[in-house]
């Protein structure tokens, strides 16, 4: 009960991971093209203008050319566009540090919302890169990322 | 593209429409035999292009790198870690089925790994290969 009231107390202070679930409005191309190479990350995680930068150098897409046809991408980047995190909470806008594209795995909101994952968590031959959800996120290929659906890549389960 | 077009053309088909393997080889095959006469498929020839290293990306030097030495086997991506279906057909029928879907990996894949496009002749032996010949 105690722990039930701290939680609603803190709530309203971040987008919360248990808030991630699927959008109605994905288009197709969503899963079929944003999904062939790593999961289709949830929209949210980057404010707008982050999104429309990402989406507008797709040919630099993190070491790797992912250009689209011209209405894919279109589509895809009003997709992103509309369903984007506001930048108040996020943090982009001050993400200096996100980069160039910028990488929803720099903002301050996933920082934060991952500050207790352990080094030896992140390193894990398992894990590779902070940007592969389903290393811990058990359903993040299906967009939720509930917490009771973590498993550490050791197999223990998250505790906060 | 002039390739693209015309395997699009001699399949008769819009892009989204379900093709089978061997369709895809004929519409490269013929394309590949206009611009070289007599060219034959080659599985063997598909094989060594799939585990040729040809050393332009650091990380994605080879087929291989992602989709293991066997393409019946399911890969990973080396730079995500996803898990990446089997190309075989034999092991997951989705592969080869659909003309606009085929043309956009293998032009992303060539540009990426092989550093340019591959030509009709090289689809067509990459196919033969992953059709049957490992």
């Amino acid at each position: 009960m105690k722990k039930s009231l701290l939680l609603m107390a803190l709530l309203p202070l971040a987008a919360h991971a248990d808030d991630l679930r699927p959008l109605r409005d994905a288009p197709p191309a969503f899963q079929a093209e944003c999904a062939s190479c790593h999961v289709a990350f949830p929209p949210q995680l980057l404010a707008a203008d982050d999104w429309r930068r990402v989406m507008r150098s797709l040919d630099k897409h993190y070491g790797d050319n992912a250009s689209l046809d011209e209405k894919t991408r279109q589509l895809l980047e009003d997709f992103h566009v509309r369903n984007a995190g506001k930048a108040s909470k996020v943090g982009a806008g001050k993400t200096a540090q996100a980069g160039e594209p910028p990488r929803l795995t720099r903002t301050e909101w996933f920082q934060r919302e991952h500050r207790d994952v352990r080094q030896a968590d992140w390193t894990h031959v398992k894990v590779k890169t902070p940007a592969n959800c389903v290393a811990c996120h058990t359903k993040a290929a299906e967009g939720s990322y509930r917490e009771r659906e973590i498993v550490m890549p050791d197999g223990r389960r998250w505790e906060d | 593209m002039k390739t693209a077009i015309a395997v699009l053309f001699m399949l008769g088909m819009a892009s989204a429409q379900a093709a089978t393997p061997a369709e895809l080889l004929a519409g490269y095959r013929t394309t590949a035999a206009q611009q070289s006469a007599g060219f034959q498929p080659s599985a063997q020839r598909g094989a060594e292009f799939y585990v040729r290293n040809f050393g332009v990306s650091a990380k994605m030097p080879a087929c291989t790198n992602c989709h293991t030495d066997n393409p019946a086997q399911p890969g990973r991506h080396v730079v995500t870690d996803k898990s990446i279906k089997p190309l075989a057909p034999s092991a997951n029928a989705e592969r080869f089925s659909d003309p606009a879907k085929v043309e956009k990996w293998f032009k992303r894949n060539c540009t990426e790994v092989v550093g340019r496009e591959c030509n009709a002749a090289e689809k067509a032996d990459f196919i033969a290969y992953v059709t049957g010949g490992h």
